[in-house]
């Protein structure tokens, strides 16, 4: 009970990450879709450091992987956010359903 | 309800700054207040375990359930601090204090930004319809059913008894200038490109 494993923190990971793809499923709004992604990114993550951590620490690449899928989430979420600004000055509104103009 | 959502950033930023006291790597004597930690990990780090995937998760279903995007950004807030706390808690320092400045710093404001800029009212709701809802439940559920199974049944080769050194500052700044430097490199071009792109396209014409 006392005793916190890698297991633990895999569980936690886990959840975050299903939430996260429920959101990305269930959200209309762009910007509640990107929180989503956000969301399964630091599932990732936490796998990642738990992995590295529980498996000795003799090297830390699974803490420098993370650093990388920080920088990349941030990158990602500064195009998305301007993506979503263009999507509202075109079509006036963030639902992602009336982005359909090139729909056959 | 509307006090919960306001006691809770509060709570997480208390518990992320007395986070470091409870991620000492070894079982260090806290001699002001006498405190030995048992060798074991101990009872303190368990509890801020728990109460770290308390706020994950209970955060994580507010985000899932919200209908305001606001509050969605919000509640995200929480889940990214508690998980800067995990990183903490799993002796990532660093990455830690990355995500609190990048992740919760940056990134959240960044998408509230993006809300205000993006909407005619912040409060702007987008409904779902109710069998949508259902569908993505049930999909959802199975999926997280079959995910758990395989993480609880999974037996891990690790490197167990491995000594743990104390910081990992030094690796990290050793490894990012010798193994990583290709991709250290390439990240930074790609934070250039995106610096451009990102500014050509949310111009004013």
């Amino acid at each position: 009970m006392f005793e916190i494993g890698l297991t633990h923190y895999l569980v936690v990971a886990t959840l975050l990450f299903v939430m996260g793809i429920f959101v990305m499923i269930t959200k209309r709004n762009a910007i509640g879709i990107l929180i989503g992604v956000e969301m399964v990114l630091n599932g990732a993550n936490i796998n990642l450091v738990a992995f590295n951590r529980y498996n000795g620490m003799s090297n830390i690449d699974g803490q420098i992987t993370s650093l990388f899928v920080i920088v990349l989430a941030a990158a990602e979420a500064a195009l998305a956010v301007a993506i979503c600004m263009n999507f509202y000055k075109n079509l006036n509104t963030v639902d992602v359903d009336h982005g359909d103009t090139l729909a056959g | 309800m509307k006090l919960l959502t306001l006691a809770a950033p509060i709570i997480v930023v208390m518990l992320v700054a007395i986070a470091p006291a409870f991620a000492v790597d070894t079982d260090l004597t806290l001699s002001e207040q006498g405190i030995q930690r048992s060798a074991d990990g101990g009872l303190l780090e368990a509890l801020m375990f728990y109460v770290c995937a308390a706020v994950v998760l209970g955060s994580g279903l507010a985000i899932c359930l919200s209908k305001n995007i606001v509050r969605m950004a919000v509640y995200l807030f929480g889940t990214l601090a508690s998980v800067a706390l995990m990183y903490f808690l799993l002796l990532a320092n660093f990455i830690g204090v990355i995500q609190l400045i990048v992740y919760a710093g940056g990134t959240l404001i960044l998408l509230i930004f993006g809300v205000m800029l993006t909407s005619k009212s912040p409060w702007a709701k987008f409904d779902v319809k109710r069998n949508e809802l259902i569908a993505a439940g049930v999909v959802c559920a199975l999926f997280a059913c079959l995910l758990l199974f395989v993480v609880v049944n999974a037996e891990w080769p690790l490197e167990t008894d491995a000594v743990v050194v104390g910081s990992s500052m030094t690796q990290f700044g050793v490894g990012l200038l010798t193994n990583y430097l290709v991709p250290f490199e390439a990240m930074s071009v790609l934070l250039l490109v995106v610096m451009i792109g990102a500014a050509y396209m949310a111009r004013q014409e």
